[in-house]
């Protein structure tokens, strides 16, 4: 049907007017019913365009909105673009963030810019759908930008509180970096090839008329960008303090849709990546990097959020993994199921946050499984798909990414696999580690919190649980296989099904050692976990710091750039050159009127003799001239 | 030396005394007379160059200078008057806190 996905990506843009303009006045029942209906009101356009698709047996739907601009014989079109990738990004992004839009009522109710949260949260939505339909890398970057704005006001939520405008702040100026380099692709891309539409691009590379120097630097480029949303190294910093934030956006802007934004730009643009082997092979490396570095961090938070955080980081980077070996399809099925089991998550963390009256850090919880039973068994079930237990839906992606890190002919290695199964055990263990320490053991309430811990009300407890089910099924869906025509798989090195078997077998033992390992460390009141933490004290302080990538940001970047931005810009550029000239332009007009003003004597004789003197002066240039 | 000559000098002569009539007095009125006399022999010319162009435009302007010249000192005559009323001298020299 014509105008179908004109429909989809309009319904949150209205959800946004509406409420921005009028949910204030018309309090919140009418706000939940537009700003949570239309988003279900998404999700069930988004199935409609889904079947539609799929009974054209898969042919993209183009639907073309209007003509942005005609810039001589090119032309710039606002034009949507719906094949298996983008309908199952659509799906993603209208049914998690319809569900969270569910988990919302509860989750803010009371807070007194209801309105305005629904209307960010719509915002996102909007822009978000532009972003996974868009056909031209125009609109994308139009969604891409816009989906930074709506995370921007977002994690800056609450903004009275200093911190947190920062945090909102830092995201927004560490997206601008990668937007930089995001652009600079897009108009390398546009030289080369002549056009912006994405899959014209994609032909145009697969046609081998781009030289491997261009489609690398372009591919390089866009990944810059990728590394900004998706928050990888060295871009990574800014996702930690976005959980400023209300939980619920950390689950759907934070965890399972924004950030992997630029996973799926890489997808979408798969053409250019297949003729650039080096920037694969980069990305598949700074992924990697960045899921074990990640991963070692998180093992040492004590912030509930910031746990899951930097688990999202670590888990982006297994994508990014994916999508540098050449297994776009595996990377999209691992986004598809992480963003059931993160979005669970967080939004599990945002109820014992709930529960526990705004308490986030893990060393003041504990024993909290028979207090809010619910939470703390969606929270398992999530732990464990993460953490790659089968039959749940973590294992299954990541195996596969796993099992392309070793075997693809586009780039596979054995490093690669050995370092991404370390990061699986690590995974485990940070995961079971936060279970642990939240949910089983004895409590470390406060008296006062304990008291009061409650299960969250039903709008949260059945998003969880409709979340935790996806996390078990969703691993089920075949869906690199549903994206082969699309995105095929990569040659293998060697195609040895023993071999694929025994890595499943070890995954699982890999998963089931960080189980292991978590309940030995912080089984018995974490007195173990406690002795490591002494006896290897430098090495976490290094962790607990972060790798001090922040600090090391401080000295390098920000401090030299204040310095020049004060010394240069404003004090000589701004204070001696620009307002120098025009202060010294305005006293020369003031010195030179006070000399002239003396003239002005009031003296009439003075004005005779200057006529007298002016006259003779006149006849004198008359006598010598005319 | 012919009438045009001589008529021409005389003009020039009016319009140098009375200059150096109002830069010499100190006297408002005085000068008031003299700036009258400048004025005069100003239309002294007109009236000689009218003749010797025979412009009737010309003779037409100098009644216009005249009209314009009493109206001049019409104003100009009141003004003093109150000045001097304030003031009670008719030195320029005392008003020259006027200068604005």
């Amino acid at each position: 049907m014509n105008g179908l996905l004109t429909l989809l990506v309009l319904l949150p843009l209205a959800g946004f007017l509406v409420n921005g303009l009028l949910g204030r006045r018309l309090g919140p029942v009418f706000v939940n019913v537009v700003g949570v209906g239309l988003p279900l009101a998404a999700f069930g356009v988004a199935v409609w365009a889904w079947r539609i698709l799929e009974a054209g047996g898969g042919e993209p739907l183009i639907e073309t909105v209007f003509t942005w601009a005609l810039v001589g014989e090119h032309v710039f079109e606002v034009s949507f673009y719906l094949d298996r990738l983008s309908a199952v990004m659509a799906l993603i992004v209208t049914g998690v963030g319809a569900l969270i839009h569910i988990y919302s009522i509860g989750y803010m109710k009371g807070d007194e810019s209801y309105a305005r949260y629904f209307a960010y949260l719509n915002l996102f939505l909007f822009f978000m759908l532009l972003l996974v339909l868009g056909r031209s890398l125009l609109v994308l970057f139009v969604g891409w930008e816009g989906v930074g704005l709506a995370s921007y006001l977002l994690i800056g939520f609450w903004f009275q509180d200093v911190d947190k405008a920062r945090a909102g702040r830092k995201a927004f100026i560490t997206n601008r970096v990668g937007d930089a380099g995001f652009l600079l692709g897009m108009f390398l891309i546009f030289t080369a090839v002549g056009t912006l539409e994405m899959d014209q691009i994609n032909e145009a590379f697969a046609g081998g008329l781009i030289p491997v120097g261009i489609a690398t630097a372009a591919g390089i480029l866009l990944f810059i960008g990728a590394t900004g949303k998706s928050a990888q190294i060295p871009l990574h910093v800014w996702l930690p303090d976005a959980m400023a934030g209300p939980t619920p956006v950390s689950a759907l802007i934070h965890a399972a849709t924004m950030v992997t934004a630029g996973v799926y730009l890489v997808a979408r643009m798969s053409g250019v990546y297949l003729e650039a082997p080096a920037a694969s092979t980069l990305i598949a490396v700074i992924g990697l990097l960045t899921a074990f570095l990640a991963a070692t961090i998180a093992l040492v938070q004590t912030d509930i959020k910031k746990v899951l955080a930097y688990s999202t980081i670590s888990q982006l980077g297994f994508m990014f993994l994916a999508l540098g070996v050449g297994a776009y399809a595996v990377a999209v099925f691992h986004l598809f199921t992480h963003a059931f089991f993160k979005a669970a998550l967080f939004l599990g963390a945002g109820s014992v946050i709930h529960a526990l009256n705004g308490e986030q850090d893990i060393r003041r919880m504990g024993g909290l499984s028979r207090r809010i039973p619910w939470t703390s068994g969606t929270f398992l079930v999530a732990t464990a798909a993460i953490a790659g237990l089968p039959p749940l839906a973590g294992f299954f992606s990541k195996d596969e990414i796993l099992w392309f890190a070793l075997a693809s002919g586009q780039g596979g290695a054995f490093w690669l696999w050995l370092l991404g199964s370390v990061t699986a055990f690590l995974t485990a263990l940070y995961m079971f580690r936060l279970y642990w320490l939240v949910f089983l053991g004895r409590s470390r309430m406060a008296p006062e919190v304990a008291e009061h811990v409650h299960e969250s009300p039903w709008p949260m407890t059945s998003v969880l649980v409709v979340l935790a089910v996806f996390s078990v099924i969703a691993g089920w869906f075949a869906l690199p296989q549903y994206l082969a025509p699309l995105l095929p798989a990569p040659d293998l090195r060697f195609d040895w099904p023993i071999l694929h078997w025994a890595l499943i077998v070890f995954a699982v033992l890999v998963a089931v050692a960080g189980l292991v390992a978590a309940g030995v460390l912080y089984g018995n009141g974490g007195r173990r976990a406690e002795a490591i933490e002494r006896r290897f004290a430098r090495l976490y302080r290094v962790l607990a710091g972060k790798y001090y990538v922040d600090e090391i940001y401080e000295r390098l970047l920000q401090r030299p750039w204040l310095w020049i931005s004060d010394r240069v810009f404003l004090r000589l550029g701004d204070r001696i050159l620009l307002d120098g000239s025009l202060h010294g332009l305005a006293a020369l007009a003031r010195r030179g009127a006070e000399v002239l003003a003396r003239v002005q004597t009031g003296s009439l004789h003075w004005y005779a003799w200057m006529t007298l003197l002016g006259l003779v002066a006149v006849l004198i240039w008359m006598w010598r001239y005319v | 030396m012919d009438d045009t000559t001589f008529l021409l000098a005389l003009s020039g002569m009016l319009f140098a005394l009375g200059l150096v009539g109002v830069i010499v007095r100190r006297n408002l009125l005085v000068m008031l007379m003299f700036l009258e006399l400048m004025l005069n022999g100003v239309i002294l010319s007109l009236v000689v160059f009218t003749q010797m162009l025979g412009a009737e435009a010309g003779a037409v302007l100098v009644f216009l200078v005249f009209v314009v010249a009493a109206a001049e000192i019409a104003i100009a005559v009141p003004i003093l008057l109150l000045l001097v009323r304030t003031g009670r001298t008719l030195d320029p020299g005392a008003y020259a806190g006027l200068k604005g």
